[in-house]
């Protein structure tokens, strides 16, 4: 469990990260979504204790990172790709934290079994590609088996055989009762990932929803139709309250009414239709209209009741 | 829904466990290897080639020049200016190292109460500087003494000042490069903690000796390296005797450490 309120960061007059506040539950895995430059690392780095809220406060486990008793063991964490001395073993890298946290050789081993890295344990980490490095970070996360994982971009660098990878060991993961917390900048990485998302913006708290919440909002946006009677099936509708467009291709765009609505007015009327096709948005792109009234309201700071 | 709780061990993170991991990082890396045999190998190499010398023009020398030669100092210029700074740049390294490659965020993750992080790297790299130190120091002592056959005068570690001059040399060298580590943790970039450490050892030494003498001379027995020369050869005039410029030095590294605790708390990692 992961909680976060009113966490505040501030650079000098830059906020990286505002007023934000959330709950991450075990079992599931919770995806932290935004733009770059949204703030989701300054919030990693604010959990795990690295960086120092200027506001506001986050506990892991209902204790600040700082009390943890044996932080490996309750968080794992894999922050930024190649954080690793390059001219330092796979294994020593994962050995020398091990140690500092009583955490036996034997695991050393096992972790690295689990990501694959067995034939480059000798290899120095400098040697390693961005998804090798990748996966030396994700070994040091699991290291301690802890109960909370906190992974900023984990597919960075992998191809898209190890993204599927990372995407099976963090549902694993939280299938087994652990707290998955993933960062990632991709509605589309996200959907077939996460269970439910927290979506900032500018540092903003702007949603916190499940993926199937998201999925419905992203049904049904307008419905296209063509028809070689258009401008009586547009006038029908019209009347009957929708909002019509005539699009350049010649279809008609349909918001406020449903398809079935549209198909029986047009029955009724006598009207021939080509093609009555439901539009629906993408996660992505809710996920960018999210996003942009964000960076609306961000150019608009300073003017009173503008707040979405 | 079932909630994995891990069962955790009793009591917490020790800084045993900190000093075991420190000595893995440093063990690991084989800049450290090459910079601890370095150090040696400079301090015995000038050492041998500099009695070797001074024994083959022993007979030619003036009466002057045989009397004001120091076996003792002369056998550990090598040691201690070589091990000044190659000891130096290691104590750097153990932390600037770890910001230039991000290793500091995951150390400090392991272990969020940071005095004790960097209490584990004064330890550890201490007490390896330490032995280096001291056998650098006897070995350059020992080996530059042995070139120096009659009629050349040598020193043996019991002649007078011998055995503190040697010992001493160890301890300057360890302790400077705790100051190395300390600016360090102060500066945090590697070139930027090289630049402030040789600034200190070896541009204000040569800035302070462009003063007039009277000024120059209070000035420079407070300088690290000064302190270094007095450790090896107390004849040194207008120093406070050698083991009241060690306390100074001393005080010095644990002033950079005292500061580098404090900013390594405040700052975000």
């Amino acid at each position: 469990m992961i909680e976060a309120q009113h966490l505040t960061k501030r650079y000098g007059e830059k906020t990286a990260v505002d007023d934000l506040s959330f709950t991450v539950r075990p079992g599931i895995v919770t995806g932290f979504l935004g733009p770059n430059g949204s703030g989701k690392s300054t919030t990693m780095r604010m959990i795990m204790g690295l960086d120092h809220p200027t506001g506001g406060q986050v506990t892991v486990n209902g204790r600040p990172y700082h009390d943890l008793r044996w932080p490996l063991r309750e968080v794992g964490a894999l922050l930024e790709a190649k954080a690793i001395h390059p001219g330092r073993p796979a294994w020593a890298h994962l050995w020398m934290l091990a140690q500092t946290n009583d955490i036996p050789r034997s695991r050393v081993d096992e972790v690295i079994a689990m990501v694959g890295l067995e034939p480059a344990t000798r290899q120095r980490a400098g040697k390693f590609s961005l998804g090798m490095g990748q996966r030396l970070g994700i070994a040091a996360a699991l290291l301690g088996d802890p109960g909370v994982l906190i992974f900023d971009e984990p597919a960075n660098g992998l191809d898209p055989d190890g993204i599927r990878w990372v995407r099976l060991l963090l549902r694993r993961l939280a299938s087994a009762g652990r707290t998955v917390f993933v960062s990632s900048h991709l509605m589309s990485e996200m959907a077939l990932t996460a269970d439910e998302v927290i979506i900032i913006g500018r540092g903003r708290f702007l949603a916190q929803q499940t993926i199937a919440e998201i999925t419905a909002q992203s049904t049904a946006r307008f419905v296209r139709v063509r028809s070689p009677q258009l401008e009586l099936v547009r006038s029908a509708l019209d009347s009957r309250g929708a909002d019509t467009t005539l699009e350049e291709d010649g279809s008609l765009s349909v918001r406020g009414i449903d398809e079935a609505a549209i198909g029986e007015i047009a029955a009724r009327q006598g009207l021939v239709l080509h093609e009555l096709a439901p539009q629906t948005a993408s996660l992505e792109e809710v996920f960018m209209e999210l996003t942009n009234n964000e960076l609306e309201y961000s150019g608009n700071t300073g003017t009173e009741g503008k707040q979405p | 829904m079932t909630t994995y709780a891990p069962s955790l061990p009793a009591g917490r993170v020790s800084l045993k466990g900190l000093l075991r991991s420190e000595w893995t990082k440093l063990r690991t890396v084989r800049s450290t290897m090459w910079t601890l045999g370095a150090t040696v190998l400079i301090g015995v190499a000038a050492s041998a080639i500099a009695m070797a010398l001074t024994r083959a023009h022993w007979t030619t020398e003036s009466a002057a020049a045989r009397a004001a030669f120091d076996p003792v100092e002369v056998s550990l210029v090598g040691a201690y200016l070589g091990g000044a700074l190659l000891l130096g740049v290691l104590g750097i390294l153990v932390i600037s190292g770890e910001y230039a490659t991000g290793t500091i965020r995951a150390t400090l993750a392991a272990e969020p109460r940071r005095p004790m992080v960097l209490a584990a790297k004064v330890l550890v790299f201490g007490a390896v500087s330490l032995i280096i130190a001291e056998v650098t120091s006897f070995a350059s002592f020992l080996l530059g003494q042995a070139f120096l056959t009659s009629p050349a005068r040598h020193a043996t570690l019991s002649s007078p000042g011998a055995l503190r001059a040697v010992a001493g040399t160890g301890l300057f060298l360890c302790v400077v490069g705790l100051l190395a580590l300390g600016i360090a943790a102060v500066v945090r970039h590697t070139a930027g903690a090289i630049g402030a450490y040789v600034f200190v050892m070896l541009v204000l030494p040569v800035i302070v000796s462009g003063l007039p003498s009277s000024l120059g001379n209070q000035i420079a027995r407070f300088l690290p390296l000064s302190i270094g020369g007095v450790m090896a050869d107390d004849s040194v005039p207008h120093a406070f005797g050698p083991w009241s410029e060690f306390a100074f030095l001393c005080g010095y590294a644990v002033l950079a450490l005292a500061l580098g605790a404090v900013l390594l708390v405040r700052r975000d990692a």
